[in-house]
């Protein structure tokens, strides 16, 4: 592992030392053949052209995010000049302090957690079930199954259609209009379709001569061996649900029932309820850019905290579901 | 039944100009947040240090995960009169522009946020397609005295060709679709002459006017044309490249 890291300065170090040092080097690197060090220098120059654009695509990534923090910490004087940008100027908690002693904030935070919960729960048990059962090869109509699903990746009725059968069931201002119309993602049904599939079928088959149920195969046998995959769409579906905004937003009229993310659209829109705490009214517009930031900040930070250590498991998901071509 | 929302929508100039706006952006889209992602894996490609590639990664995905309300408010605040943006045109040419309001400015304003936000997560499949290239491949054409240059043209593109092909068929098949959360939120009555997209126009239509029918016609027309994308671009690509969805 040693020695295939290299940064820019062992490259230089390399190069500038003798002939016999170089090529002692080189052995260490399985793979790389002298050859490859006559362009040394062109590709030296790449490298280092390479990793500052990196280091810019880095610094470009994470700026909007300093911005927010350093505009939630400034005071609107400071926002209104336009003079934040990576630090805070003036700094200024107030507004940490308002928004934090708003309950309608706190009533829509839980909201955003229980939606975020049932909807998983709901999402895990619909999907896993029907990944298993179409990951059956002798599953009687099992390609029509599939092709169903399928199908709504590409087509759907569209937003309105959606709309009146979700209000004629009667779903409106109810927990049901967030956490059912997505409950299947269909991309994430298929990722878990060929982790059932590449499992061994002796397993199954095993536990089924031991005497176990169809169910009892699943919960005890099947489920268990899928710790991985599980632990990956939960966070996939519980991601999405912490986001989602739009089914809220459609389908929710009481501010009882908002999530999170309602409040914070409703205060970019401009039809603020803590906005209106303080502030006259031609400086509306930059009280609420400090406002704002302190909410996107607040929402974030969920995510930014367990974000480090479940990234791996995103990437894994999508590995699984891309080594099937 | 009858075909009058169809003939409705057909003679109404705001439809097709969200039509027009639709194309626009998609293809802008295309052209430009569908290549970054594949020039960002290829670069991470070469670097040696793991650490760092791995670094790199983590913070390029972050965006990825972020509810599309939190991007849309970092858009406005980064392009507001006393944003970052405004700040930099103020110091380089003395001038601030409402970018937010401005319609000749929606445009690279949608897309840039649009690059920045998908070029990192974009990666990750072409990635995962990088590590399984034959690194005896590479060791055959450093033999027949390919630099890393013709190297990459010749080895490595070639190699991920089915997964650029893949991502491109679905690209097009939500190419009608353009990010109409993003654009509900971050475009105004002042821009809609070049942000109105037809998602958009026909949540106004359908939702603010209750226009219902009127607006399942349009959005009838536009699931269509995403359909007919999608089923064509495959055929075409099954024929061409050999590479399907299905």
């Amino acid at each position: 592992m040693k020695g295939t890291t290299m940064n820019p300065a062992d490259v230089e170090q390399g190069i500038d030392t003798k002939q016999g040092a170089r090529t002692k080097r080189d052995a260490r690197q399985t793979g790389v053949l002298i050859k490859d060090m006559k362009v040394s220098r062109g590709m030296r120059v790449f490298r280092v052209v390479n990793l500052a654009f990196l280091l810019v695509v880095v610094f470009l990534t994470v700026y909007p995010f300093l911005n927010i923090i350093a505009q939630s910490f400034s005071s609107e004087g400071f926002i209104n000049a336009g003079q934040v940008n990576l630090f805070p100027m003036g700094f200024n908690t107030e507004t940490y302090k308002l928004i934090l002693a708003d309950s309608t904030f706190w009533n829509n935070y839980g909201n955003t957690v229980l939606y975020t919960v049932v909807a998983t729960a709901i999402s895990m048990v619909l999907t896993t079930s029907f990944a298993y059962a179409i990951a059956k090869k002798d599953l009687k109509g099992r390609s029509v199954f599939i092709g169903i699903a399928v199908f709504t990746m590409f087509f759907n009725g569209g937003l309105i259609p959606n709309y009146v059968l979700i209000s004629s069931l009667g779903m409106r201002d109810t927990l049901w209009a967030v956490v059912l119309p997505n409950a299947i993602s269909v991309f994430n049904l298929l990722i878990m379709k060929s982790f059932f599939e590449n499992m061994p079928r002796e397993l199954e088959e095993a536990a089924a001569i031991d005497g176990l149920s169809q169910y009892g195969v699943l919960f005890k046998v099947v489920l268990p061996l899928s710790k991985a995959i599980v632990a990956t769409m939960v966070l996939f579906y519980a991601v999405a649900n912490w986001n989602s905004w739009f089914q809220a937003f459609l389908y929710l009229d009481n501010p009882e029932l908002f999530p999170v993310t309602i409040y914070l659209r409703n205060m970019i829109a401009g039809v603020t309820t803590a906005g209106s705490a303080g502030g006259t009214a031609e400086n509306v517009g930059q009280i609420a850019a400090n406002i704002q930031s302190v909410t996107i900040v607040l929402t974030v930070i969920p995510i930014l905290c367990v974000y480090p250590f479940v990234q791996k498991y995103f990437f894994s998901g999508v590995m699984l579901g891309s080594v099937k071509e | 039944m009858g075909f009058k929302y169809i003939t409705l929508f057909i003679n109404d100039p705001s439809f097709w100009q969200a039509f027009q706006n639709t194309i626009t952006l998609g293809v802008l889209t295309l052209l430009f947040c569908f290549p970054m992602p594949i020039i960002f894996a290829l670069m991470l490609n070469e670097l040696r240090s793991q650490k760092f590639k791995k670094f790199v990664q983590t913070v390029a995905y972050l965006p990825h995960f972020m509810s599309v309300v939190i991007i849309a408010g970092m858009i406005l605040q980064n392009f507001s009169m006393t944003g970052t943006v405004n700040q930099i045109a103020n110091t380089v040419f003395g001038t601030t522009v409402n970018f937010t309001q401005d319609a000749s400015w929606f445009r690279p304003m949608y897309i840039s946020s649009e690059v920045w936000q998908t070029m990192g997560w974009g990666a990750i499949l072409y990635l995962a397609a990088l590590t399984r290239v034959d690194e005896s491949l590479y060791e055959a054409a450093r033999i027949d005295g390919a630099n890393r240059w013709q190297q990459t043209w010749h080895v490595t593109l070639p190699a991920i060709r089915p997964t650029i092909i893949t991502l491109l068929i679905l690209n097009i098949g939500t190419f009608m679709a353009v990010g109409f959360e993003k654009i509900l939120l971050i475009y105004n009555p002042l821009n809609y002459a070049t942000s109105d997209v037809i998602s958009t126009y026909l949540y106004r239509v359908g939702l603010e006017s209750s226009n219902f029918s009127y607006a399942a016609a349009i959005g009838m027309f536009e699931s269509v044309i995403g359909l007919t994308l999608i089923l064509s671009a495959n055929a075409i690509s099954r024929r061409l490249a050999g590479t399907s969805l299905w």
